[in-house]
């Protein structure tokens, strides 16, 4: 440790201010404040004491993330052995996973960064983490099938519109991962859904699929549903799938053994994620709560007044599929985008998931409703909280008035 | 009204250059009135739609100019706005039978937004703001470089959109066809930006342009 800390001071003096390397400076501190923690303190003022800084927000996230991503990382392998009808062990699903999973991350990772450290060097100020949770994010809302090239376009496009545009990390008004992922659904709608890309079919040697093999998801299969009314017997088959024994079934929706993009499928392990990030006091569980909330009346009043399979799907089973639980834990709490106010994040949550199924049920041409539905309640949460604030004065204004 | 002040002045003075360039770069309607936005982000789906709706607006606005600039003094201030509705929409319509009769492809391509250049906010503005003060010449020349600034900027971001949005330019294919992935063949690597088709994303590249003017051109950043 003492010999990395060695390093950083050794080339320090190079890249300050008057330093022959001066233009380093953004990427020397970088890497040196993801080594260590940094000796900024502040000067003057009276200020709060907390250990929690912008960085400590981030890796929690992070952390909070890995089980969905490991398990992303297993289903992708599971599914590709599993199209081909072979026998695979957790450790064959795992490194295919990884396999396929890495680069995404590499190239998402490499892509932000670069437009990051481009920015803070044009600007002359320290790169900060911001970046580090949207780079994980992004890979995890992605199909697996999706070349990496729109990865990077997406990514980049997300960064410097989402973000750089309204002043970096902190300002944006948008939350970039969601901003990447609604860039390639539209510029690239062939990668981004149909039934090609959720699960990797290039074959090794000569397999074959099995029979009846299907790459859609859950949604896309419902939204074929649309249109033929309710208990017809055409969609009798697609409907089987989502009994207690289909391949979508309630448990296997909960638990992620289906098709979706890499880290959305498992329900349950999102949540475990969503409690740490709660527990932690990273996340905000109004958010999450109302959005659930939010998200199961809409769907509870779809299935009340059903005219089409879609629309009778059970709520619960409802909000397991898609991205529901994911943007409800990891996109719709981002603390820089979401309301700030705590009534204005109820409010924000429970629109955010209404809507979201609200988009998906109603137009299954968009079955990332939810994804459309954060980035519009994004745009509204500064009027939110500018009518929570509003209101709060003037309930004051009232109670001095009476004093 | 002494006659002494009345002194010449050339065809192409310093005055009447600026009047061409000014709406060029200082005080462009798009980036910087933010005017026309509308045809803007409607008809720039393709190279061939912009530069047609382009030189109809410089017809519409530069002949326009110098009709309301020769009968500013007779036109009754509280009616302008009408008389000038009526000298526009004289102005399109014969736009849009000529489009018509010799371009019938572009001008079913154009649809309505023909029509539509009557409520081009640049027109309106440009009557209102110059061509009732100024005599016709000068009109001319401003009609002329607005509808150039205006058309500039339409055909930059029809460029970018046509060649991401569907890899061709003025309808012919640019990026070869052996560059796109074909999904069942396994070949290929390049796909288009469907995003480039959509209105929001034309929202998007005017941005840019206005931001990538405005790093270039400091003294159009406002103070605040």
């Amino acid at each position: 440790m003492k010999f990395v800390q060695n390093i950083f001071d050794q080339t320090r003096p190079l890249v300050e201010k008057d330093g022959k390397r001066n233009i380093l400076y953004p990427l020397h501190n970088a890497i040196e404040t993801m080594a260590f923690v940094p000796d900024h303190t502040a000067h003057s003022g009276a200020h709060v004491r907390d250990a929690i800084d912008l960085k400590r927000t981030m890796v929690t996230v992070i952390f909070a993330m890995v089980p969905a991503l490991l398990f992303g990382m297993w289903n992708i392998g599971r599914l590709h052995f599993g199209a081909f009808g072979e026998e695979s062990t957790l450790l064959d699903n795992v490194i295919f996973g990884a396999i396929k999973l890495l680069p995404l991350i590499i190239v998402t990772y490499a892509a932000g960064l670069g437009v990051e450290i481009y920015f803070s060097w044009k600007r002359n100020h320290p790169v900060n983490e911001g970046f580090l949770v949207s780079g994980l994010l992004i890979p995890l809302i992605m199909p697996v099938d999706i070349p990496l090239w729109m990865v990077a376009v997406s990514t980049i496009f997300a960064v410097l519109i989402g973000k750089e545009v309204f002043g970096g990390t902190g300002m944006n008004l948008l939350n970039p991962a969601l901003t990447a992922r609604a860039f390639a659904f539209f510029a690239y709608p062939t990668w981004m859904s149909g039934d090609k890309v959720w699960i990797n079919t290039t074959s090794t040697e000569g397999s074959q699929l099995v029979d009846g093999y299907s790459g859609a998801t859950a949604l896309g299969d419902l939204a074929t549903t649309v249109g033929q009314g309710m208990g017809n017997p055409a969609t009798e088959t697609v409907m089987a799938q989502f009994g207690p024994e289909g391949t979508y079934s309630l448990a296997n929706a909960f638990l992620g053994l289906i098709p979706g993009s890499i880290g959305e499928t498992s329900a349950a392990l999102i949540l475990l994620g969503g409690l740490f990030l709660v527990f932690k006091g990273v996340g905000s569980w109004r958010i999450m709560v109302s959005f659930f909330i939010g998200g199961f009346v809409m769907a509870a009043i779809f299935s009340a007044f059903a005219v089409n399979e879609f629309m009778g799907l059970n709520p619960l089973h409802q909000l397991m599929l898609g991205g529901f639980m994911f943007g409800m834990v990891f996109m719709a709490t981002d603390p820089v985008s979401a309301s700030q106010t705590a009534t204005g994040k109820l409010i924000y949550g429970f629109l955010a998931g209404f809507f979201g199924i609200m988009i998906r049920v109603f137009n299954p041409a968009y079955p990332e409703g939810i994804m459309l539905a954060i980035l519009f309640m994004n745009v509204m949460a500064p009027l939110i909280d500018h009518y929570v604030v509003e209101a709060n004065v003037k309930r004051r204004a009232k109670r001095l008035a009476n004093a | 009204m002494s006659t002494e002040v009345k002194t010449k002045e050339s065809l192409f003075s310093k005055k009447n250059q600026q009047l061409l360039k000014d709406p060029f770069n200082d005080n462009n309607p798009i980036t910087v009135q933010v005017l026309g936005i509308c045809s803007a982000l409607a008809i720039t789906v393709k190279l061939e739609p912009a530069i047609v709706m382009s030189l109809s607006v410089m017809f519409v606005l530069s002949v326009g100019n110098v009709i309301i600039s020769l009968i500013r003094n007779l036109i009754p201030n509280r009616i302008r706005i009408i008389v000038q509705l009526v000298v526009v929409a004289s102005l399109v319509i014969l736009v849009d039978q000529f489009l018509k009769a010799f371009a019938y492809d572009v001008s079913k391509q154009l649809s309505v937004f023909v029509g539509l250049i009557i409520t081009n906010c640049i027109i309106m503005g440009r009557f209102e703001a110059f061509a009732l003060g100024n005599g016709p010449w000068k009109a001319f020349l401003d009609g002329i470089g607005n509808s150039i600034g205006y058309g500039v900027i339409l055909i930059a971001v029809a460029f970018v959109r046509e060649l991401l949005g569907s890899g061709q330019l003025m309808g012919a294919q640019i990026i070869p066809l052996s560059w796109y992935i074909d999904m069942d063949k396994g070949t290929g690597f390049y796909a288009n930006n469907g995003f480039f088709l959509f209105p929001p994303m034309a929202l998007i590249v005017v941005g840019m342009i206005i931001w990538a003017q405005r790093a270039k051109n400091t003294k159009l950043i406002e103070e605040n």
